[in-house]
Order: structure tokens, then C-alpha cells, then sequence
């Protein structure tokens, strides 16, 4: 597959940036982050609370696999239409601390745009953790592909 | 190579990365851990040996108790780790294009 979503992560920096293309007008990118139905649909999480203005905040819940639920929320510092959003993130009960994200949107053509998500940690360390929680989780295809290395190196 | 190999081990078992996943968080003690699963105590300690062995764990006493805490720098020698966020990301936001792709404003 086609690899469209790209992570710029510098060693030692308490930063990273998530860029992506879309084959989506830009008015339909900005619209996916923006009404709580179709934030549910593509995040796979419950949206209690999104209030999509300047100063508004956002509050998410996701159940995994185990019933455990897990919530999130932020507020919203900017909004400005099919341009950008500035928010924090916070995962609750995680000791993780907030972050602060910018979303920066860009449209390519008529039909094509582009979304890159600038994140700000409170530390390096913070930011390498956050990192590899996916990794750890192991909910994601990687685990396939560790496996083959396993079996290889057995 | 040796030492790497036995990291793949390790977290190529889903209890043992459901235990990362916990420590991650934050520090625990081993009944702390084990409260998590359904296994006996006896399987959650060796898989926190497991880990504790290749370095994905580490120890830390703290007064009478022991707290197991994540040792990031171990999961960085595993090559590219930041790949599964870049994963992550990419499900996510193809789940978004399929979605909008969709979408016709109700009104």
C-alpha cells in the first residue's frame, strides 16, 4: 500500500509532526474533524462532547476490548475554517501530560489537500513515550511484521 | 544479537505486551500487574522475569515494595519503532478518507 502519512520525530526534540495528503476536497478534510458523527466514524470513539469553536473543548471515551473505558478530551484554543485548529490533548488517568497540537490544513488541488498535525510534549521523554504506546499496545499491523522478523532470526 | 532477539521474544507474546502496556503508564507492583489478568500469579511473574530479563522492565525498590517501570530505551534498539505510530496514523486517517469519501451533507 501507498505510504500517504508521514512522522517527523528528531531525536532529542519534545515535537513531532504527522503530515498526509488526501484525495478529498479540503472543505471535506476540515469537515471530518469538525461534527462529532463523523469523528466517531474514523476515530472509533465515542464523542461526549465537541464543541467545535474557539475556546470550546472536546471530550472522547473509547471501551477496549475489555471494557475498560478510556477517555480524552482537550480544549480548543483556535478555529478557523478549513484552515487550521490549534487544541490540547490530554489522555485522562494516563500521567502522560497534555499536549498541545496544531493542525494546519492545506488545500492541493480541488479534489486533493493536505493536514499536517504539529504536537508540542511537555518533554522528550514524554513525547518518546507517547511513541511507543502503539508499539507496546500492539494493536496495530506491526506485530505481524515482528513476528516474521521473529521467525526469521529463530 | 543475542539481546535483540530475545526482545522480539518478548514482545511477541500478547500477555507479556499487554504487561508493557500497563507498565507504560506507569510504574507497578507484580500484584498490581497480575490483578490485570486472569492468569495465575505464577504466569504473570514469568512473564515479567521474561521482560525484566531483555531489559524491557526494570526493577526499582521502593521501600518494602518492588515497582516494575518501562525502559524505553531498550524498545528504541528495536529497529524503527517509530513505524507502529506512523501505523497507527495511517489506519486512522485512511478510515478518514474512506469515510468522507462517503459523506453527503444531510442537508
Amino acid at each position: 500500500m501507498e505510504r500517504k502519512t508521514k512522522v517527523d520525530a528528531e531525536d532529542g526534540k519534545q515535537e513531532l509532526v504527522i503530515t498526509r495528503e488526501f484525495d478529498l476536497p479540503l472543505e471535506l478534510l476540515f469537515r471530518a474533524y469538525v461534527e462529532a458523527e463523523i469523528v466517531e466514524q474514523w476515530m472509533g470513539t465515542k464523542v461526549i462532547k465537541l464543541e467545535s469553536r474557539k475556546h470550546g473543548s472536546y471530550q472522547f471515551e473509547t471501551t477496549d476490548p475489555k471494557g475498560n473505558k478510556h477517555g480524552f478530551n482537550g480544549v480548543i484554543h483556535e478555529f478557523s475554517p478549513n484552515r487550521k485548529i490549534t487544541r490540547t490533548f490530554e489522555m485522562e488517568n494516563a500521567s502522560l501530560g497534555v499536549q498541545l497540537e496544531f493542525y494546519e490544513f492545506e488545500q492541493l488541488t480541488d479534489d486533493t489537500s493536505k493536514l499536517s498535525v504539529h504536537v508540542v510534549y511537555e518533554s522528550v521523554a514524554q513525547r518518546d513515550q507517547l511513541l511507543q504506546l502503539p508499539f507496546a499496545q500492539g494493536i496495530n499491523m506491526a506485530h505481524n511484521r515482528l513476528q516474521d522478523i521473529v521467525n526469521k532470526i529463530r | 544479537m543475542e539481546l535483540r532477539r530475545d526482545v522480539f521474544q518478548a514482545i511477541a507474546d500478547p500477555t507479556r505486551r499487554a504487561i508493557i502496556t500497563l507498565v507504560a503508564l506507569q510504574a507497578m507492583t507484580p500484584t498490581a500487574i497480575a490483578e490485570n489478568f486472569d492468569s495465575s500469579r505464577q504466569t504473570i511473574s514469568r512473564h515479567i522475569q521474561i521482560l525484566t530479563e531483555c531489559e524491557l522492565l526494570e526493577q526499582e525498590q521502593n521501600g518494602r515494595e518492588i515497582y516494575y517501570h518501562f525502559n524505553s530505551k531498550k524498545m528504541k534498539e528495536i529497529a524503527d519503532f517509530i513505524e507502529p505510530f506512523r501505523n497507527m496514523w495511517d489506519d486512522r486517517f485512511n478510515k478518514l478518507e474512506t469515510v468522507m469519501k462517503k459523506y453527503r451533507p444531510s442537508r
